[in-house]
Protein backbone atom coordinates (compact mmCIF):
# COMPACT_ATOMS: atom_id res chain seq x y z
CA UNK A 1 0.00 0.00 0.00
CA UNK A 2 1.02 3.42 -0.48
CA UNK A 3 1.25 4.62 2.55
CA UNK A 4 3.68 2.12 3.61
CA UNK A 5 6.11 3.85 1.35
CA UNK A 6 6.65 6.44 3.97
CA UNK A 7 8.86 5.78 7.19
CA UNK A 8 7.10 7.04 10.40
CA UNK A 9 8.07 10.38 10.99
CA UNK A 10 7.01 12.67 14.27
CA UNK A 11 3.40 14.00 13.52
CA UNK A 12 3.53 17.46 14.71
CA UNK A 13 -0.45 17.29 14.55
CA UNK A 14 -0.95 14.54 16.62
CA UNK A 15 2.05 15.93 19.32
CA UNK A 16 -0.25 19.10 20.44
CA UNK A 17 -2.12 18.81 23.04
CA UNK A 18 -5.73 19.38 21.90
CA UNK A 19 -7.50 22.48 23.71
CA UNK A 20 -10.86 20.34 23.98
CA UNK A 21 -8.90 17.93 26.12
CA UNK A 22 -7.04 20.22 28.52
CA UNK A 23 -9.73 20.77 30.83
CA UNK A 24 -12.65 18.88 32.34
CA UNK A 25 -15.26 21.30 31.07
CA UNK A 26 -16.02 23.47 28.96
CA UNK A 27 -18.60 26.96 28.31
CA UNK A 28 -20.21 26.96 25.52
CA UNK A 29 -19.32 30.30 23.54
CA UNK A 30 -22.80 29.96 21.95
CA UNK A 31 -25.72 29.57 24.91
CA UNK A 32 -23.23 29.78 28.31
CA UNK A 33 -24.06 25.71 29.04
CA UNK A 34 -21.26 24.58 31.18
CA UNK A 35 -20.63 21.06 28.97
CA UNK A 36 -18.18 17.81 30.09
CA UNK A 37 -15.42 17.58 27.61
CA UNK A 38 -15.89 14.25 27.62
CA UNK A 39 -20.13 14.75 26.48
CA UNK A 40 -19.03 17.38 24.44
CA UNK A 41 -16.14 15.46 22.66
CA UNK A 42 -18.18 12.64 21.66
CA UNK A 43 -20.72 15.01 20.82
CA UNK A 44 -18.15 15.97 18.31
CA UNK A 45 -17.57 19.35 19.73
CA UNK A 46 -21.03 20.63 18.68
CA UNK A 47 -23.06 22.15 22.08
CA UNK A 48 -25.70 19.65 22.93
CA UNK A 49 -27.89 22.34 24.31
CA UNK A 50 -27.32 25.09 21.34
CA UNK A 51 -25.81 23.18 18.54
CA UNK A 52 -23.26 25.73 18.12
CA UNK A 53 -20.09 24.16 16.37
CA UNK A 54 -17.01 24.81 17.91
CA UNK A 55 -13.94 25.20 15.76
CA UNK A 56 -11.58 22.05 15.67
CA UNK A 57 -8.20 22.27 16.04
CA UNK A 58 -6.46 20.40 13.07
CA UNK A 59 -5.48 17.28 14.90
CA UNK A 60 -9.03 16.91 16.45
CA UNK A 61 -10.32 17.55 12.83
CA UNK A 62 -7.93 14.92 11.46
CA UNK A 63 -9.29 12.14 14.46
CA UNK A 64 -12.94 12.63 12.75
CA UNK A 65 -12.24 12.16 9.12
CA UNK A 66 -9.34 10.06 8.54
CA UNK A 67 -9.57 6.08 9.29
CA UNK A 68 -8.18 5.40 13.00
CA UNK A 69 -4.28 5.70 12.64
CA UNK A 70 -4.01 6.12 8.99
CA UNK A 71 -2.75 9.60 8.72
CA UNK A 72 0.52 10.08 7.94
CA UNK A 73 1.76 13.92 7.59
CA UNK A 74 3.76 15.19 5.34
CA UNK A 75 5.87 18.22 4.86
CA UNK A 76 5.76 18.99 8.23
CA UNK A 77 9.37 20.34 8.02
CA UNK A 78 8.50 23.97 6.60
CA UNK A 79 9.22 26.74 9.30
CA UNK A 80 8.31 29.69 8.57
CA UNK A 81 10.24 32.57 8.18
CA UNK A 82 9.92 36.98 8.08
CA UNK A 83 10.86 37.94 4.58
CA UNK A 84 9.71 41.65 5.35
CA UNK A 85 11.25 41.52 8.56
CA UNK A 86 7.86 42.74 9.78
CA UNK A 87 7.91 44.07 13.02
CA UNK A 88 6.77 41.21 15.88
CA UNK A 89 6.28 38.87 13.31
CA UNK A 90 8.82 36.42 14.27
CA UNK A 91 7.53 36.55 17.98
CA UNK A 92 4.63 36.01 17.48
CA UNK A 93 4.71 32.50 15.46
CA UNK A 94 7.76 31.21 17.50
CA UNK A 95 4.92 31.79 20.27
CA UNK A 96 2.19 29.81 18.60
CA UNK A 97 4.20 27.26 17.32
CA UNK A 98 4.76 26.76 21.14
CA UNK A 99 1.36 27.12 21.64
CA UNK A 100 -0.32 24.77 19.57
CA UNK A 101 2.07 22.59 18.66
CA UNK A 102 1.84 23.24 15.19
CA UNK A 103 4.65 25.22 12.27
CA UNK A 104 2.02 26.80 10.51
CA UNK A 105 -1.21 26.96 10.08
CA UNK A 106 -2.04 23.86 8.08
CA UNK A 107 -1.62 20.49 8.59
CA UNK A 108 -0.71 18.13 5.20
CA UNK A 109 -0.54 14.38 4.44
CA UNK A 110 -2.04 10.94 3.26
CA UNK A 111 -5.01 8.81 4.97
CA UNK A 112 -7.62 6.48 3.86
CA UNK A 113 -10.74 7.87 4.69
CA UNK A 114 -13.66 4.73 4.38
CA UNK A 115 -10.77 2.80 3.49
CA UNK A 116 -9.95 5.07 0.16
CA UNK A 117 -6.42 6.74 -0.29
CA UNK A 118 -6.78 10.31 0.26
CA UNK A 119 -4.65 13.04 0.44
CA UNK A 120 -5.74 15.52 3.39
CA UNK A 121 -5.06 18.94 4.32
CA UNK A 122 -6.85 20.52 7.55
CA UNK A 123 -6.24 24.70 8.15
CA UNK A 124 -6.62 25.26 11.93
CA UNK A 125 -7.74 28.83 12.86
CA UNK A 126 -5.96 28.50 16.40
CA UNK A 127 -2.55 29.61 13.97
CA UNK A 128 -3.15 33.34 13.39
CA UNK A 129 -6.39 32.81 12.12
CA UNK A 130 -5.38 30.15 9.35
CA UNK A 131 -4.02 33.33 7.35
CA UNK A 132 -2.00 32.23 3.83
CA UNK A 133 1.67 32.83 4.26
CA UNK A 134 4.52 31.03 2.43
CA UNK A 135 4.33 28.03 4.07
CA UNK A 136 0.36 26.97 4.13
CA UNK A 137 1.03 28.25 0.19
CA UNK A 138 3.52 25.95 -0.32
CA UNK A 139 1.99 23.23 1.98
CA UNK A 140 -1.13 23.17 0.15
CA UNK A 141 0.96 22.97 -3.17
CA UNK A 142 2.98 20.43 -2.13
CA UNK A 143 0.15 18.38 -1.35
CA UNK A 144 -2.18 18.91 -4.89
CA UNK A 145 1.55 17.39 -6.62
CA UNK A 146 1.97 15.14 -4.47
CA UNK A 147 -1.83 13.84 -5.18
CA UNK A 148 -1.60 14.39 -8.85
CA UNK A 149 1.40 12.63 -9.11
CA UNK A 150 0.08 9.47 -6.85
CA UNK A 151 -3.15 10.14 -8.76
CA UNK A 152 -5.07 10.63 -5.55
CA UNK A 153 -7.92 12.73 -4.29
CA UNK A 154 -7.76 15.68 -2.20
CA UNK A 155 -10.08 16.66 0.82
CA UNK A 156 -9.74 19.89 2.62
CA UNK A 157 -11.11 21.28 5.15
CA UNK A 158 -10.77 25.39 5.05
CA UNK A 159 -10.87 27.92 7.51
CA UNK A 160 -9.13 31.46 6.88
CA UNK A 161 -8.75 35.15 7.98
CA UNK A 162 -7.35 35.89 4.79
CA UNK A 163 -3.95 37.28 3.57
CA UNK A 164 -0.58 36.98 6.28
CA UNK A 165 -0.38 40.60 6.08
CA UNK A 166 3.13 40.13 7.47
CA UNK A 167 4.23 38.39 4.88
CA UNK A 168 3.30 40.78 2.08
CA UNK A 169 3.12 40.09 -1.48
CA UNK A 170 4.34 36.54 -0.83
CA UNK A 171 1.29 35.76 0.77
CA UNK A 172 -0.62 37.43 -1.98
CA UNK A 173 1.03 35.37 -4.42
CA UNK A 174 0.15 31.86 -2.84
CA UNK A 175 -3.36 32.09 -3.87
CA UNK A 176 -2.02 31.86 -7.99
CA UNK A 177 0.67 29.49 -6.64
CA UNK A 178 -1.54 26.85 -4.64
CA UNK A 179 -4.53 27.55 -7.43
CA UNK A 180 -2.06 26.73 -10.31
CA UNK A 181 -1.51 23.59 -8.51
CA UNK A 182 -5.53 22.77 -8.00
CA UNK A 183 -5.96 23.46 -11.71
CA UNK A 184 -3.10 20.40 -12.77
CA UNK A 185 -4.70 18.35 -10.12
CA UNK A 186 -8.47 18.78 -11.83
CA UNK A 187 -6.34 18.50 -14.88
CA UNK A 188 -5.09 14.87 -14.35
CA UNK A 189 -9.37 13.93 -13.92
CA UNK A 190 -8.75 13.97 -10.35
CA UNK A 191 -11.18 14.93 -7.48
CA UNK A 192 -11.11 17.62 -5.24
CA UNK A 193 -13.51 18.53 -1.94
CA UNK A 194 -13.61 21.60 -0.48
CA UNK A 195 -15.20 21.89 2.88
CA UNK A 196 -15.93 25.06 4.36
CA UNK A 197 -15.43 25.44 8.04
CA UNK A 198 -15.83 28.76 10.33
CA UNK A 199 -14.22 31.11 9.16
CA UNK A 200 -13.43 31.16 5.18
CA UNK A 201 -12.85 34.22 4.12
CA UNK A 202 -11.06 36.61 1.75
CA UNK A 203 -7.66 35.28 -0.06
CA UNK A 204 -8.69 31.63 0.60
CA UNK A 205 -11.87 32.38 -0.37
CA UNK A 206 -10.72 33.83 -3.43
CA UNK A 207 -8.31 30.65 -4.47
CA UNK A 208 -8.60 27.30 -3.70
CA UNK A 209 -11.35 27.09 -1.06
CA UNK A 210 -13.63 28.02 -4.04
CA UNK A 211 -12.31 25.81 -6.57
CA UNK A 212 -13.60 22.40 -5.34
CA UNK A 213 -15.46 19.74 -7.86
CA UNK A 214 -17.74 19.41 -5.02
CA UNK A 215 -17.82 22.27 -2.14
CA UNK A 216 -19.29 20.61 1.00
CA UNK A 217 -19.75 23.18 4.54
CA UNK A 218 -20.42 22.82 8.09
CA UNK A 219 -24.18 24.74 8.84
CA UNK A 220 -23.56 28.18 10.13
CA UNK A 221 -20.36 28.61 9.33
CA UNK A 222 -18.83 32.54 8.47
CA UNK A 223 -17.80 32.19 4.67
CA UNK A 224 -17.46 35.38 2.38
CA UNK A 225 -14.43 37.38 0.61
CA UNK A 226 -15.12 40.65 1.87
CA UNK A 227 -15.11 41.63 5.95
CA UNK A 228 -19.07 41.82 7.00
CA UNK A 229 -17.23 45.30 9.02
CA UNK A 230 -15.48 46.30 6.09
CA UNK A 231 -19.19 46.08 3.86
CA UNK A 232 -21.64 47.42 6.52
CA UNK A 233 -19.12 50.43 6.62
CA UNK A 234 -19.12 50.90 3.08
CA UNK A 235 -23.06 50.74 3.00
CA UNK A 236 -24.26 52.33 6.19
CA UNK A 237 -26.20 49.47 7.79
CA UNK A 238 -25.82 46.38 9.78
CA UNK A 239 -26.49 43.20 7.58
CA UNK A 240 -28.69 40.73 8.37
CA UNK A 241 -27.32 37.66 10.48
CA UNK A 242 -27.00 34.99 7.87
CA UNK A 243 -25.03 37.05 5.62
CA UNK A 244 -21.90 35.32 4.53
CA UNK A 245 -23.17 32.05 6.39
CA UNK A 246 -22.77 28.54 4.63
CA UNK A 247 -26.92 28.43 4.22
CA UNK A 248 -26.37 31.89 2.22
CA UNK A 249 -23.92 30.44 -0.04
CA UNK A 250 -25.83 27.47 -0.52
CA UNK A 251 -28.85 29.44 -1.31
CA UNK A 252 -27.11 31.97 -4.15
CA UNK A 253 -25.43 28.66 -5.87
CA UNK A 254 -22.02 29.02 -4.99
CA UNK A 255 -21.62 25.87 -2.45
CA UNK A 256 -23.06 22.60 -3.17
CA UNK A 257 -24.10 20.66 0.09
CA UNK A 258 -24.63 21.84 3.77
CA UNK A 259 -23.29 18.52 6.04
CA UNK A 260 -23.48 18.44 9.63
CA UNK A 261 -20.26 17.15 11.60
CA UNK A 262 -21.25 14.19 12.55
CA UNK A 263 -22.12 13.52 8.69
CA UNK A 264 -19.24 14.72 6.94
CA UNK A 265 -17.02 11.32 7.30
CA UNK A 266 -20.16 9.19 5.98
CA UNK A 267 -20.60 11.75 3.27
CA UNK A 268 -17.31 12.13 2.14
CA UNK A 269 -16.60 8.21 1.72
CA UNK A 270 -19.96 8.08 -0.50
CA UNK A 271 -18.07 11.10 -2.39
CA UNK A 272 -14.70 9.26 -2.61
CA UNK A 273 -16.20 5.79 -3.15
CA UNK A 274 -17.87 6.87 -6.22
CA UNK A 275 -14.65 9.32 -8.06
CA UNK A 276 -12.38 6.20 -7.74
CA UNK A 277 -10.67 5.66 -11.01
CA UNK A 278 -11.63 9.01 -12.03
CA UNK A 279 -7.96 9.61 -13.38
CA UNK A 280 -8.15 6.37 -15.41
CA UNK A 281 -11.36 7.65 -16.85
CA UNK A 282 -9.88 11.07 -18.01
CA UNK A 283 -7.04 9.34 -20.05
CA UNK A 284 -9.04 6.75 -21.23
CA UNK A 285 -10.56 10.08 -23.28
CA UNK B 1 13.80 57.57 -6.91
CA UNK B 2 10.40 58.76 -6.00
CA UNK B 3 9.67 57.64 -2.26
CA UNK B 4 6.47 55.44 -1.22
CA UNK B 5 4.78 58.47 0.01
CA UNK B 6 5.33 60.31 -3.39
CA UNK B 7 4.21 57.01 -5.78
CA UNK B 8 1.06 57.20 -3.22
CA UNK B 9 0.41 60.86 -4.32
CA UNK B 10 1.96 59.71 -8.07
CA UNK B 11 -0.94 57.00 -8.61
CA UNK B 12 -3.59 58.73 -7.28
CA UNK B 13 -3.03 62.00 -9.23
CA UNK B 14 -6.07 62.42 -11.64
CA UNK B 15 -4.33 63.27 -14.88
CA UNK B 16 -2.40 59.67 -14.82
CA UNK B 17 -3.16 57.74 -17.82
CA UNK B 18 -5.97 55.44 -17.30
CA UNK B 19 -7.45 52.20 -19.69
CA UNK B 20 -8.89 54.32 -21.93
CA UNK B 21 -5.70 56.49 -22.50
CA UNK B 22 -3.71 53.22 -22.90
CA UNK B 23 -6.40 52.01 -25.28
CA UNK B 24 -6.58 55.04 -27.50
CA UNK B 25 -2.44 55.65 -27.50
CA UNK B 26 -1.34 52.13 -27.97
CA UNK B 27 -3.99 50.33 -29.90
CA UNK B 28 -5.89 50.47 -33.21
CA UNK B 29 -9.36 49.48 -33.94
CA UNK B 30 -10.67 48.92 -30.59
CA UNK B 31 -13.64 47.38 -30.20
CA UNK B 32 -15.01 47.32 -26.59
CA UNK B 33 -17.26 44.21 -25.45
CA UNK B 34 -19.52 44.06 -22.74
CA UNK B 35 -21.07 41.64 -20.16
CA UNK B 36 -20.29 38.18 -18.75
CA UNK B 37 -23.50 36.46 -20.73
CA UNK B 38 -24.28 35.71 -17.08
CA UNK B 39 -25.57 38.28 -15.14
CA UNK B 40 -24.88 42.01 -16.27
CA UNK B 41 -22.11 44.54 -17.61
CA UNK B 42 -19.66 45.85 -14.95
CA UNK B 43 -17.88 49.47 -16.58
CA UNK B 44 -14.61 48.88 -13.83
CA UNK B 45 -13.75 46.14 -16.08
CA UNK B 46 -13.08 47.83 -19.76
CA UNK B 47 -12.46 44.65 -22.20
CA UNK B 48 -12.38 44.31 -26.19
CA UNK B 49 -10.21 43.62 -28.99
CA UNK B 50 -7.66 45.32 -30.68
CA UNK B 51 -4.79 45.71 -32.68
CA UNK B 52 -1.14 46.17 -31.71
CA UNK B 53 0.93 47.13 -34.42
CA UNK B 54 -1.29 45.16 -36.47
CA UNK B 55 -1.35 42.24 -34.80
CA UNK B 56 -5.11 41.58 -32.98
CA UNK B 57 -4.98 40.86 -29.34
CA UNK B 58 -7.14 40.94 -26.35
CA UNK B 59 -7.24 44.42 -23.92
CA UNK B 60 -8.57 43.74 -20.68
CA UNK B 61 -8.14 46.39 -17.78
CA UNK B 62 -9.83 47.65 -14.13
CA UNK B 63 -10.81 51.51 -15.44
CA UNK B 64 -10.43 54.30 -13.65
CA UNK B 65 -11.71 57.80 -14.60
CA UNK B 66 -10.48 60.89 -14.57
CA UNK B 67 -13.71 62.83 -13.42
CA UNK B 68 -15.77 61.75 -10.30
CA UNK B 69 -18.63 61.35 -12.74
CA UNK B 70 -16.63 58.91 -14.63
CA UNK B 71 -15.09 57.14 -11.25
CA UNK B 72 -18.78 56.76 -10.16
CA UNK B 73 -19.45 55.37 -13.09
CA UNK B 74 -16.67 52.86 -13.27
CA UNK B 75 -17.03 52.66 -9.52
CA UNK B 76 -13.18 54.08 -8.91
CA UNK B 77 -11.76 51.02 -10.89
CA UNK B 78 -13.29 48.11 -8.10
CA UNK B 79 -15.17 45.32 -10.14
CA UNK B 80 -17.81 43.37 -9.24
CA UNK B 81 -17.95 39.22 -9.84
CA UNK B 82 -19.38 39.69 -13.06
CA UNK B 83 -16.48 42.13 -14.13
CA UNK B 84 -14.22 39.24 -12.94
CA UNK B 85 -16.33 36.84 -15.50
CA UNK B 86 -16.13 39.29 -18.45
CA UNK B 87 -12.44 39.28 -18.19
CA UNK B 88 -12.48 35.37 -18.10
CA UNK B 89 -15.01 35.18 -20.72
CA UNK B 90 -12.72 37.58 -23.48
CA UNK B 91 -9.35 35.80 -21.87
CA UNK B 92 -11.03 32.20 -22.84
CA UNK B 93 -12.26 33.92 -26.02
CA UNK B 94 -8.80 35.49 -27.22
CA UNK B 95 -7.54 31.55 -26.62
CA UNK B 96 -9.76 30.40 -28.91
CA UNK B 97 -8.95 32.46 -31.88
CA UNK B 98 -5.46 32.68 -30.58
CA UNK B 99 -4.95 35.99 -29.91
CA UNK B 100 -2.45 37.42 -26.83
CA UNK B 101 -4.33 38.60 -23.71
CA UNK B 102 -2.70 42.37 -22.65
CA UNK B 103 -3.75 43.20 -19.11
CA UNK B 104 -3.62 46.62 -17.24
CA UNK B 105 -4.02 46.12 -13.95
CA UNK B 106 -5.06 49.46 -12.08
CA UNK B 107 -7.62 49.38 -8.80
CA UNK B 108 -7.95 49.69 -5.29
CA UNK B 109 -9.32 46.09 -5.21
CA UNK B 110 -12.57 43.83 -6.08
CA UNK B 111 -15.32 45.74 -4.86
CA UNK B 112 -16.72 44.66 -1.10
CA UNK B 113 -20.13 45.04 -1.08
CA UNK B 114 -23.69 42.89 -0.59
CA UNK B 115 -23.94 42.54 -4.67
CA UNK B 116 -20.47 41.27 -4.73
CA UNK B 117 -20.62 38.43 -2.19
CA UNK B 118 -23.91 37.49 -3.38
CA UNK B 119 -22.74 37.16 -6.82
CA UNK B 120 -19.50 35.19 -5.66
CA UNK B 121 -17.10 37.36 -5.79
CA UNK B 122 -14.66 35.34 -3.91
CA UNK B 123 -15.66 32.19 -6.84
CA UNK B 124 -15.29 34.94 -9.64
CA UNK B 125 -11.30 35.93 -8.79
CA UNK B 126 -10.82 32.09 -7.38
CA UNK B 127 -11.68 30.91 -11.36
CA UNK B 128 -9.46 33.75 -12.87
CA UNK B 129 -5.97 32.27 -11.11
CA UNK B 130 -7.59 29.24 -12.21
CA UNK B 131 -8.29 29.58 -15.40
CA UNK B 132 -5.54 32.30 -16.66
CA UNK B 133 -2.95 29.52 -15.24
CA UNK B 134 -3.86 27.70 -18.31
CA UNK B 135 -4.82 29.71 -20.39
CA UNK B 136 -3.51 28.20 -23.99
CA UNK B 137 -2.49 32.04 -25.31
CA UNK B 138 0.39 34.34 -24.31
CA UNK B 139 -0.63 36.49 -21.41
CA UNK B 140 0.61 40.12 -20.29
CA UNK B 141 0.22 41.89 -17.48
CA UNK B 142 1.04 45.61 -16.68
CA UNK B 143 0.34 47.22 -13.16
CA UNK B 144 0.28 50.43 -14.12
CA UNK B 145 -1.27 52.08 -10.71
CA UNK B 146 -2.63 50.68 -7.76
CA UNK B 147 -1.86 46.89 -7.81
CA UNK B 148 -4.94 45.95 -4.77
CA UNK B 149 -4.91 42.71 -3.50
CA UNK B 150 -6.64 39.40 -4.86
CA UNK B 151 -8.45 41.94 -7.64
CA UNK B 152 -5.29 43.14 -8.92
CA UNK B 153 -4.12 39.71 -9.20
CA UNK B 154 -7.03 38.05 -10.60
CA UNK B 155 -5.75 40.04 -13.94
CA UNK B 156 -1.93 39.27 -12.89
CA UNK B 157 -1.79 35.65 -13.47
CA UNK B 158 0.68 35.94 -16.67
CA UNK B 159 3.91 34.75 -18.63
CA UNK B 160 4.95 38.38 -18.14
CA UNK B 161 4.50 40.69 -15.11
CA UNK B 162 5.52 43.85 -15.34
CA UNK B 163 5.37 47.70 -13.43
CA UNK B 164 5.12 50.99 -14.23
CA UNK B 165 8.09 52.64 -12.37
CA UNK B 166 5.51 53.94 -9.60
CA UNK B 167 3.18 51.50 -9.42
CA UNK B 168 2.03 49.78 -6.19
CA UNK B 169 1.18 46.35 -6.08
CA UNK B 170 0.19 44.86 -2.60
CA UNK B 171 -1.64 41.79 -0.85
CA UNK B 172 -3.61 45.06 1.20
CA UNK B 173 -4.06 48.62 1.02
CA UNK B 174 -1.20 50.37 3.31
CA UNK B 175 -4.49 52.35 5.14
CA UNK B 176 -5.72 48.90 5.66
CA UNK B 177 -2.46 47.33 6.71
CA UNK B 178 -1.99 50.31 9.63
CA UNK B 179 -5.74 50.21 10.79
CA UNK B 180 -5.44 46.72 11.38
CA UNK B 181 -2.07 47.04 12.72
CA UNK B 182 -1.65 50.06 15.18
CA UNK B 183 -5.68 50.88 14.80
CA UNK B 184 -4.60 53.86 13.52
CA UNK B 185 -5.38 54.64 9.54
CA UNK B 186 -3.18 57.70 9.20
CA UNK B 187 -0.29 55.44 9.46
CA UNK B 188 -0.89 54.81 5.84
CA UNK B 189 2.71 55.94 4.63
CA UNK B 190 4.85 53.84 7.39
CA UNK B 191 2.85 50.80 6.88
CA UNK B 192 3.11 51.04 2.76
CA UNK B 193 7.01 51.32 3.76
CA UNK B 194 6.39 47.84 5.80
CA UNK B 195 4.94 46.25 3.32
CA UNK B 196 7.34 46.45 0.40
CA UNK B 197 4.92 47.00 -2.45
CA UNK B 198 7.30 49.15 -5.07
CA UNK B 199 7.78 48.00 -8.03
CA UNK B 200 11.01 47.76 -7.30
CA UNK B 201 10.44 45.93 -4.40
CA UNK B 202 8.37 43.55 -5.98
CA UNK B 203 11.41 43.38 -9.00
CA UNK B 204 14.20 42.33 -6.35
CA UNK B 205 11.84 39.22 -4.64
CA UNK B 206 11.72 37.79 -8.33
CA UNK B 207 8.33 38.93 -8.70
CA UNK B 208 7.83 40.92 -11.82
CA UNK B 209 9.74 40.42 -14.70
CA UNK B 210 10.35 44.02 -15.52
CA UNK B 211 9.91 47.84 -14.83
CA UNK B 212 8.69 50.61 -17.29
CA UNK B 213 10.08 53.88 -16.85
CA UNK B 214 8.00 56.96 -16.65
CA UNK B 215 9.78 59.59 -17.90
CA UNK B 216 7.38 58.78 -21.51
CA UNK B 217 4.56 56.64 -20.00
CA UNK B 218 3.00 55.64 -23.20
CA UNK B 219 6.13 55.05 -25.36
CA UNK B 220 7.96 52.92 -22.76
CA UNK B 221 5.11 50.97 -22.60
CA UNK B 222 4.67 50.15 -26.19
CA UNK B 223 7.90 49.26 -26.58
CA UNK B 224 7.56 47.09 -23.72
CA UNK B 225 4.78 45.65 -24.86
CA UNK B 226 6.67 45.13 -28.39
CA UNK B 227 9.48 43.45 -26.67
CA UNK B 228 7.73 41.29 -24.53
CA UNK B 229 4.84 40.14 -27.07
CA UNK B 230 7.73 39.42 -29.71
CA UNK B 231 9.32 37.52 -27.25
CA UNK B 232 6.28 35.23 -26.43
CA UNK B 233 5.79 35.02 -29.92
CA UNK B 234 8.51 33.36 -30.58
CA UNK B 235 7.68 30.42 -28.61
CA UNK B 236 5.78 27.76 -30.03
CA UNK B 237 5.42 25.13 -27.77
CA UNK B 238 2.35 26.25 -25.85
CA UNK B 239 2.99 23.72 -23.20
CA UNK B 240 6.54 25.19 -22.24
CA UNK B 241 4.87 28.59 -21.99
CA UNK B 242 2.45 26.99 -19.52
CA UNK B 243 4.72 25.13 -17.52
CA UNK B 244 7.44 28.59 -17.62
CA UNK B 245 4.44 30.23 -15.91
CA UNK B 246 3.17 28.16 -13.61
CA UNK B 247 6.87 27.89 -12.60
CA UNK B 248 7.59 31.79 -12.26
CA UNK B 249 4.20 31.42 -9.22
CA UNK B 250 5.42 27.93 -7.94
CA UNK B 251 8.79 29.67 -6.91
CA UNK B 252 7.61 32.27 -4.72
CA UNK B 253 7.68 31.97 -1.19
CA UNK B 254 9.83 32.16 1.58
CA UNK B 255 10.41 29.37 3.98
CA UNK B 256 12.77 27.17 6.29
CA UNK B 257 12.84 23.37 5.31
CA UNK B 258 14.13 21.04 8.43
CA UNK B 259 13.48 17.57 7.54
CA UNK B 260 11.89 17.06 4.39
CA UNK B 261 9.54 13.91 3.71
ZN1 LIG C 1 -24.40 26.04 23.43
Amino acid sequence: MLIDLFQKTRDSSMRMKGEEEKKPTKVCKGCGAELKALTFGKNLYVCPVCGRYSRLLARTRIRFTADTDSFHELFNGLKTLNPLEFEGYTEKVRELVKKTGMNDAVVTGVCTIGGIQTCLGVMDSHFMMASMGSVVGEKLTRLFEYATEHELPVVLFTCSGGARMQEGMFSLLQMAKVSGAVRRHSDAGLLYITVLTDPTTGGVTASYASLGDIILAEPHTTIGFAGRRVIEGTIGEKLPDDFQTSEFLRDHGFCDKIVPRNQMKQTLTALLSMHQNSAKGKKGR
Amino acid sequence: MASVKEKLQIIHDPKRPTIDDYVNTLFDNFIELHGDRAYGEDSAICAGIATFAGMPVTVIGHRKGKTTEQNISANFGMPHPEGYRKALRLAHQAEKFGRPVICFVDTPGAFCGVGAEERGQGEAIAKCLYDFMALRTPVVSIVTGEGGSGGALALAVADRVLMLENALYSVISPRGCASILWKDASREIEAAECLKITAQDLYNFGMIEGIIPENSIMKNVKKALTFVLRELNLQNDIDEMLQKRYDKFRKIGVFQEINQI
